[in-house]
């Protein structure tokens, strides 16, 4: 990575917190998130449903549901801050500056226009160009997107495409404006494991080509290790481990990292070495009500819990021996232990 | 050594009435199965894998008989259940029972969980109340529920228990088949694990056959005995699992196994360079081989004819549907 | 990690304490709608009075009691008398019955032909489908006032002839309701589950699909009872229901020639058939709210 890490990084969160008003009462969805991304980095949020990835992503797009709100912290994009930054500026942002890409490819397009029209629209509203032009400029991404035989698909429905080409024109869409983030919320849970390696690939070449920094949305920590080159695991709105991928997968150092490696069987040529049964996590996901208190939200399902783990929440540390590679655990795995 | 059999399916084909007629007016129709012939021993399980619209789970269905099948026997522990007629048929469907992928579509709203599992117990017959109080005690103790749970309503469950209390429906009956279709596909990953491992131990518990439908080749790989690689209605490679994963021959199974993400930092999937290609039409008789558009091995003769499942030299019931395998694996 | 043995996991115990039964759940979220709440107590009211009325003022009201148009409260009469000098108060109170009744019996007779027509139609589809909805869509274009005047006018006037008319005519909404929840639900695994597990297909309409297809049919039947007794005011009013029973409709409608004479002749049934109707309208939303998993999820 020949970076130029001279200035301030792209996006800088720092100690982001986002609460729900609830009829319950006050939530805290995310608690204290910081993480950085440079330019054409490429970076992965790992955990459950319901741990707040992608509501740390809606959070960046300031596309918060209703209930929600910034609570405290900061989003420094090329260092202006976003949580403080008018409806009108997040609406000029979004589609241009950060754009997003999510799960369903289908339900993400408006059925009743052809996808040339879909693309066209997003250049003329974010670039003000011609509709001639805008339709040449749609042309060369539906190509770059791979689409095959693009000049004849362009004015196909939504409903002519398959699932996987759906998500291209997705990810053209999403492109149209050269983005700096690209935001891919599971962009391939959806999709069969053949065309997820030909998103993946696609989004690679793309975000190099264009230096747009992506974060993937993901639980699969194959695609982590596909994708990206560095992770955050977050659970229960909370940041747990953070380091470059090559070096939480090697060894994770929160037992919940360790856990959901561990809990999905991966391919392997020698068959006599699978177990019966899986490693599990025991439980679940606490509902958000738990979520913010001052103590450690995975100790009721960590197999290493003990007497302190309650006590009070866990603070970030660095993991000696690695760079860049954080952990909030009180009793972490030793960095030089090997895989789980 | 059909004794040992829990199923035995020889020749299924299905198809689906489609709108429209073909040049001879006759009524389209698509062939979503096309003579596929497979068998699981007591006890054991069987994996169809494939991707959406291989058929796999259109096979499935047609052996519980829940969509008609247009030809093929499925003989479920000795007795023809392809046969059977309405009634008879109705009486026997006890024998087959199924695992649903979504926890949340699958178990009716309006029931509490113990009459969920009731619920087979009752069309079948033949147990009075209390036996099926009792059955429904133990069923709740081996797939992880409280008692106090029975008298709860599906939405007050998580994904992951949904999914025990359709396990438990599933075993009620003591059935000779249960069908696994994309039991953990809907699930959160952790929860998929504890799922993964429950069927595991209650199959050892019960002595369970299982037919698993699936997408995911690692959750195959961990839950199969045999498995069988599905493409558009045919099967193209069917082994034993070991045979199987420790030299997949055929260039459709290469591919789903490439494309799988391993965690190995840096080792890029690739999806087995696939031919972008036009997928089959299956509302029209096959001439060749269906992958031949696809596959990065295809060559002259591929679209002649049918390539036809056919045991791999030197091994026992390694079989696949290739021309060229036997080409580039000397290469 | 050797915990893989132990299958109750410890978190999500405490996530069911707290769980209700989906009917009390639906009662709170009822309860909870205060429009709803009141038309409810409105309507009992009404309800009460058509049944126990009668008994308590037990005057004929097709007897001349006193001189015509006399005004509500003077000489006793508290709703006043009509053009014949008949008791408002006696007709108000037994044409409420009468109204109510039809209202209920058509609107019950709707949603039993409406879940027969749909159901079938829903469950089979095919040929049955094709047959059923044909039929529904034929009733469903009859230009209904047009339709029932012909019952009427061909069977006679008798408040069982009215009743049918306008079930005959108002049915094909609930057929349709039905039958697209039917199109839904069937297709969802429980359904198959069922099947598979051995179920007859008269189980699998009457006791698997049919109970999780109810709420919008009972929205709709809740409204139908409204619908049936404006319809029924309609007949009445132009002279088309049973002559020898009274009813708000009826009221309005004889009365009609001396509305700038007499207007509360005329308001006084208007205002009863149309706080009734309001009454069941709110209910009906209320129901509709409270039915609707995806507003009691919040």
């Amino acid at each position: 990575m020949a970076k130029t890490r001279t200035d301030a990084p792209l996006l800088d969160v720092r100690n982001l917190s986002v609460q729900f008003t609830t009829r319950a009462g006050t939530v805290t969805v995310l608690d204290d998130i910081s993480f950085t991304l440079e330019r054409g980095e490429r970076i992965s949020f790992v955990g459950e449903s319901g741990c707040g990835k992608s509501m740390t992503a809606l959070a960046l797009m300031g596309l918060l549901p209703a209930m929600g709100r910034v609570s405290g912290g900061q989003i420094l994009f090329k260092g202006e801050d976003l949580t403080q930054a008018s409806a009108a500026r997040l609406r000029r942002l979004r589609g241009n500056e950060v754009s997003m890409i999510f799960q369903e490819p289908m339900t993400s397009l408006n059925p009743v226009f052809t996808i040339g029209q879909q693309i066209v629209e997003v250049l003329r509203l974010h670039r003000g160009i011609d509709n001639a032009s805008a339709r040449r400029r749609a042309l060369e991404l539906l190509e770059a997107v791979r689409i095959p035989n693009a000049s004849a698909r362009i004015d196909d429905y939504p409903h002519q495409l398959s699932g996987g080409q759906r998500q291209r024109v997705m990810i053209a869409i999403a492109l149209a404006c050269e983005p700096e983030i690209l935001i891919a919320d599971e962009p391939t849970t959806a999709l069969d494991v053949t065309v997820q390696a030909e998103i993946f690939a696609l989004l690679r070449d793309l975000g190099t080509k264009l230096d747009t920094a992506i974060i993937l949305i993901t639980h699969d920590m194959g695609a982590v290790a596909q994708m990206s080159e560095r992770m955050l695991v977050m659970y229960a709105g909370r940041r747990v481990e953070e380091g470059r991928v090559a070096d939480v997968v090697g060894a994770p150092a929160h037992p919940y990292t360790r856990g959901l490696i561990a809990c999905v069987p991966h391919i392997t040529s020698n068959v006599a070495a699978i177990t019966e049964q899986l490693p599990e996590i025991d439980g679940i996901v606490p509902p958000i009500t738990r979520f913010g208190r001052d103590e450690c939200l995975f100790a009721p399902r960590c197999i290493r819990v003990a007497d302190g783990c309650l006590a009070a929440k866990p603070q970030q540390v660095e993991m000696a021996g690695h760079d860049a590679h954080s952990v909030a655990c009180w009793h972490p795995f030793a960095s030089e232990g090997a895989k789980g | 050594m059909s004794a040992q059999l829990a199923l035995d399916v020889r020749n299924l084909s299905v198809s689906f009435p489609m709108r429209g007629r073909d040049a001879d007016g006759r009524r389209r129709r698509l062939l979503a199965v096309d003579d596929v012939s497979f068998s699981v021993a007591r006890g054991k399980t069987l994996g169809i894998v494939g991707e959406s619209g291989s058929g796999k789970t259109t096979a499935a269905m047609a052996v519980a008989r829940l969509v008609p099948k247009m030809a093929g026997s499925i003989i479920i522990d000795g007795t023809d259940f392809g046969a059977l007629d309405t009634e008879a048929l109705r009486r026997a469907r006890q024998r087959v029972q199924i695992i649903f992928q979504d926890p949340y579509s699958s178990l009716n709203p309006r029931l509490r969980a113990a009459d969920i599992v009731r619920e087979p117990l009752i069309y079948a017959g033949a147990t009075s109340r209390t036996e099926q109080d009792r059955i429904i005690d133990e069923l709740f103790e081996a797939v992880g529920l409280r008692p106090e749970q029975k008298a709860l309503f599906p939405h007050q469950f998580s994904g992951g228990q949904r999914q025990r209390i359709g396990i438990a429906r599933a075993l009620s009956t003591r059935p000779s088949l249960i069908i696994c279709d994309e039991p953990v596909s809907a699930l959160d990953v952790a929860v998929q694990a504890q799922i993964l491992n429950l069927l595991k131990s209650l199959q050892a518990q019960f002595g369970l056959t299982y037919l698993f439908i699936s997408h995911d080749l690692g959750v195959v790989q961990h839950m199969c005995d045999d498995i069988a690689v599905m493409y558009m209605g045919q099967f193209m490679e069917y082994a034993n699992r070991e045979s199987f994963f420790a030299a997949p021959r055929h260039p459709y199974s290469e591919a789903l196994l490439d494309a799988v993400p391993t965690i190995e930092v840096g080792a890029q999937a690739t999806g087995g360079k696939l031919v972008d290609g036009a997928i089959p039409d299956l509302t029209k008789p096959q001439t060749g081989c269906r992958f031949a558009s696809r596959c990065p091995h295809v060559a002259a003769g591929c679209e002649d004819s049918v390539p036809l499942l056919d045991v791999w030299p030197g091994t026992s019931d390694h079989q696949l549907a290739c021309y060229r395998a036997a080409e580039f694996a000397a290469s | 990690m050797a915990s893989a043995e132990r299958s109750t996991p410890r978190v999500t115990e405490e996530l069911v304490a707290t769980a209700q039964h989906p009917a009390r759940e639906m009662l709170t979220m009822f309860v909870g709608n205060r429009a709803a709440m009141v038309a409810s107590i409105i309507l009992m009211a009404i309800v009460l009075a058509a049944i126990f009325g009668p008994m308590l003022h037990p005057v004929d009201p097709f007897e001349m009691v006193w001189a015509p148009f006399t005004p509500p409260g003077q000489d006793g009469f508290v709703l006043g008398t009509d053009y014949l000098g008949r008791d408002m108060l006696a007709a108000l109170l037994n044409g409420g019955r009468v109204s109510l009744t039809i209202g209920l019996v058509a609107a019950l007779m709707s949603v039993f032909i409406g879940i027969s027509f749909g159901a079938l139609a829903g469950f089979y589809r095919g040929v049955v489908e094709e047959i059923l909805m044909r039929i529904t869509e034929f009733f469903q274009v009859l230009p209904t006032l047009l339709f029932s005047m012909v019952i009427v006018a061909l069977f006679g006037a008798s408040l069982e002839v009215v009743t049918i008319a306008i079930g005959i005519v108002s049915w094909t909404a609930v057929a349709r309701i039905t039958r697209a929840e039917f199109l839904r639900i069937r297709e969802l695994e429980y359904v198959t589950a069922s099947r598979a597990a051995g179920a007859s297909n008269i189980t699998l309409i009457t006791r698997v699909i049919l109970p999780n297809a109810l709420p919008p049919i009972i929205v709709q039947a809740a409204l139908m009872v409204g619908s049936a007794i404006l319809f029924e005011a309609g007949l009445a009013f132009l002279g088309l229901s049973d002559p020898n029973v009274v009813s708000w409709g009826q009221i309005i409608g004889s009365n009609r020639p001396y509305i700038l004479d007499a207007s509360f002749t005329v308001t006084i049934p208007g205002l009863a058939i149309f706080v009734t109707v309001l009454s069941i309208s709110l209910i009906g939303d209320g129901l509709n709210d409270a039915l609707n998993p995806k507003l009691r999820a919040r």
